[in-house]
């Protein structure tokens, strides 16, 4: 006898008679509809994308003027400046795509539910609660730097319930595309967003959980001396996980998103498929770098041996990733020029998300030089935040793409394209100047206390505009799927001519997903089913 | 209109316990590894002071006074294989659905767990350090103490295999398998804790 029960989630036994309202409050927390998991993750992190915005905006206008304070008074910047980072990396990149994952993957997969749905439903809520301690201990002067003792412990415990949701939700990941897959279908036959989303989840089981051995340190030695670790520790000693190489692993499925929707644009097959799939693990090569818990810096000083042994960390944790995102966007790219392409608002955000992210990974590659003399500057937030906002613009387009599975519902490709636009121009006007300004010196971490040779308001005001475009996009976003939700046509069950499995299931897609499982033989089985007149022969 | 794809068979289970335990003990084993790197790092940039012969120099790591008590160190780490050949028993007994040895496996598992807690326990008792005392001391039970919840954690599912066992589900030969995982899980973090921490110091 099993003890795994694959049928879960059927929830729907419940009457809404009574108070309506409670009943589907209560089956939202309850569902262990993978679905519903999903979107929970998504809407919860767009909350905190919107957020983290705010508080960018807030920091940027706070800098125009660093000579003296204008909103933040006393040591209040610090917290700020600690939720901003915690907020892009585990507020938003993070759960986002763990969300749009678990969502998504197991229709893709050919799975009735996710594994170990339990899970996923508590990698939901620790998360969740994780994320709100960390803003319950900022307000009350935790954080690194923090001066109320309790509210540090507070921070450490957040951040590690936080982590270990991120974590869960990863191990249901990868356990479902490893063991739930359909019959035929091999590992080399997922696709390429499954596939992007096990190697991502498993970069991340490998490299979160070195974080949370530092918190345990951290809280430990907090907790009875705080003599080891110092005030400074948190910063010190987990500054990775909120920024590179961490944020350079949740990147993995941004690109996913690109290479699932690229071949369906051009409605032709991936060319090249096996290289595009190399190219995704390639990319979660920074996983290597975010266990050693540092950046790694190439000194180009010293003898050459020297150089060798600066050189080879700095290729491998920084050259690699940047190879693996440039080879999965060129093969995209490649896909519609071998198709006849239909280009949709999908797909343009999701390139625009992936060529932010490049911008990012090649500003990473050039800031871990040491004589660009960018260490310790704006330039690193600056990498974050392109890989962050690239990361929403991908993961809109992802929710654009998968809307008719999701809520039964296909979005407006015009008002979607005009949000794509805005979103790429805050996404670069929040990024860009912070580049500028770390090549003047302007410090990280920093709201005040600075100066410079250059127009310091100019680039801080443009990058305070830049969130607010953000704010604009994700809430623009927000508005016409709830409209479409509340007042939208019923989607087909094929909208886009997707290649997939998800596509061979009703919209929205019902709870069990697949009536019964169907059998697979290649990596397009829907688009094999269709007549061959809907493939443009490459 | 929905694109309709040929039936398959029904799909035989795969192992998702199993799965989803190897990954999660990679996740535990990295805990662990990243523990040690921060050991050794601190290690490496522990203060020196010469010698009071001034012969030789001192690293300020492990305090001249504090002896680790090496035999209940190396008790646990013979004891740890021990526990891995009881979980590999009871795989072998749940393939056979031998009920009873299934059953007695877990159950020696679990008092084999509690045997370790208790060697723990002994070492901390033997050193007499206090966890505020300094940079070694606090990392040092920062780091036995996450083996002693991953230890926990081994104790916790012998104890749930062992009921399920008794139960009636004795054939359960994926949740052996997971179990039997685990105990290979907790070896090879121990092992790594044994040598940097005991060995090393």
């Amino acid at each position: 006898m099993t003890t795994i029960v694959n049928n879960v989630g059927d929830t729907t036994h419940v009457q809404s008679t009574g108070s309506s309202f409670v009943v589907a409050t209560g089956q939202w927390v309850t569902s262990s509809d993978h679905k519903k998991i999903g979107r929970l993750f998504v809407g919860a992190s767009l909350l905190f994308a919107v957020v983290a915005a705010v508080t960018g905006a807030i920091l940027g206008f706070e800098r125009m003027s660093p000579d003296h304070m204008q909103i933040f008074s006393g040591n209040a910047s610090v917290q700020v400046i600690s939720f901003f980072h915690f907020a892009l990396v585990f507020g938003v990149l993070a759960p986002l795509f763990v969300g749009i994952a678990i969502a998504v993957v197991p229709m893709q997969v050919g799975s009735r539910a996710i594994s170990l749905p339990r899970l996923a439903q508590y990698a939901f809520w620790a998360w969740f609660f994780g994320a709100l301690l960390v803003i319950v201990s900022l307000i009350g002067n935790g954080g690194p730097g923090g001066g109320n003792s309790n509210m540090v412990d507070l921070y450490l415990l957040g951040l590690a319930l936080a982590i270990v949701g991120v974590l869960a939700g990863s191990l249901v990941i990868a356990t479902t595309v490893l063991t739930s897959r359909t019959p035929g279908m091999t590992l080399d036959l997922i696709p390429a967003f499954s596939w992007a989303a096990l190697v991502g989840s498993v970069a991340s089981l490998l490299s979160l959980p070195v974080a949370l051995g530092t918190i345990v340190y951290l809280y430990v030695d907090h907790e009875h001396t705080g003599k080891t670790f110092g005030a400074d520790g948190i910063n010190t000693h987990l500054g990775w996980v909120v920024s590179q190489p961490m944020s350079l692993v949740f990147i993995v499925m941004a690109l996913g998103v690109l290479a699932e929707v690229a071949p369906v644009t051009a409605r032709v097959r991936q060319p090249l498929r096996p290289v595009v799939l190399g190219g995704l693990a390639l990319a979660t090569s920074a996983v290597l770098g975010a266990v050693t818990q540092t950046s790694h810096v190439l000194e180009w000083t010293g003898t050459n041996s020297d150089k060798v042994k600066s050189a080879i960390p700095f290729l491998v944790f920084n050259g690699l990733p940047l190879l693996g995102i440039l080879i999965t966007i060129a093969l995209a790219m490649l896909s519609l020029k071998e198709g006849k392409p239909r280009i949709n608002a999908a797909f343009v955000l999701a390139t625009f998300g992936s060529l932010m992210i490049l911008v990012g990974a090649a500003g990473n590659f050039v800031g871990s030089v040491s004589s660009a003399g960018v260490t310790a500057t704006s330039f690193g937030e600056g990498t974050t935040l392109y890989f962050v906002y690239g990361g929403v613009l991908s993961a809109i387009g992802a929710l654009t793409h998968w809307a008719p599975k999701l809520w039964g519902r296909v979005l407006s490709d015009t008002k979607v394209l005009g949000l794509a636009a805005l979103g790429l121009l805050g996404t670069i006007a929040s990024s860009f100047p912070m580049y500028i300004a770390g090549f003047a010196n302007q410090p990280a971490n920093s709201v005040n206390g600075f100066k410079y040779g250059g127009p310091i308001a100019l680039w801080n005001g443009l990058a305070g505009l830049g969130h607010v475009l953000l704010i604009v996009t994700v809430l623009g976003f927000v508005g016409l799927l709830v409209a479409a939700v509340l007042g939208g046509e019923q989607a087909s069950d094929d909208p886009f001519d997707g290649h997939t499995l998800e596509w061979a299931i009703p919209s929205p897609a019902p709870v069990n997903n697949f009536a019964e499982l169907p059998l697979v033989n290649s990596s397009e089985p829907v688009l094999d089913a269709k007549p061959s007149s809907q493939e443009v022969s490459a | 209109m929905t694109v309709a794809l040929p039936a398959a068979p029904v799909a035989a289970p795969r192992r998702q316990l199993l799965v989803a335990t190897t990954l999660a003990c990679a996740s535990g084993f990295m805990v662990i590894i990243g523990m040690l790197a921060m050991w050794m790092k601190f290690r490496a940039g522990a203060p020196t002071r010469a010698s009071s012969d001034a012969l030789k120099t001192i690293k300020d790591w492990l305090p001249a006074d504090v002896s680790i008590p090496e035999v209940a160190a190396n008790v646990m780490l013979i004891t740890f294989p021990i526990g891995c050949v009881m979980a590999q028993w009871a795989v072998y007994s749940a393939k056979r659905r031998d009920s009873q040895h299934n059953g007695l496996a877990y159950f020696v598992c679990t008092i084999m767990g509690i045997a370790l807690v208790n060697a723990q326990i002994a070492v901390y008792s033997q050193m007499g350090i206090g966890i505020a005392d300094g940079s070694y001391q606090t990392m040092f039970y920062a780091i036995t103490g996450t083996m002693l919840l991953f230890i926990a954690g081994g104790i916790a599912f012998s104890l749930v295999a062992f009921f399920r066992s008794v139960g009636g589900r004795s054939d359960e030969v994926h949740v052996a398998t997971a179990h039997a995982m685990y105990w290979y899980f907790l070896t090879a973090a121990f092992t790594a804790v044994w040598f940097v921490v005991y060995v090393q110091k």
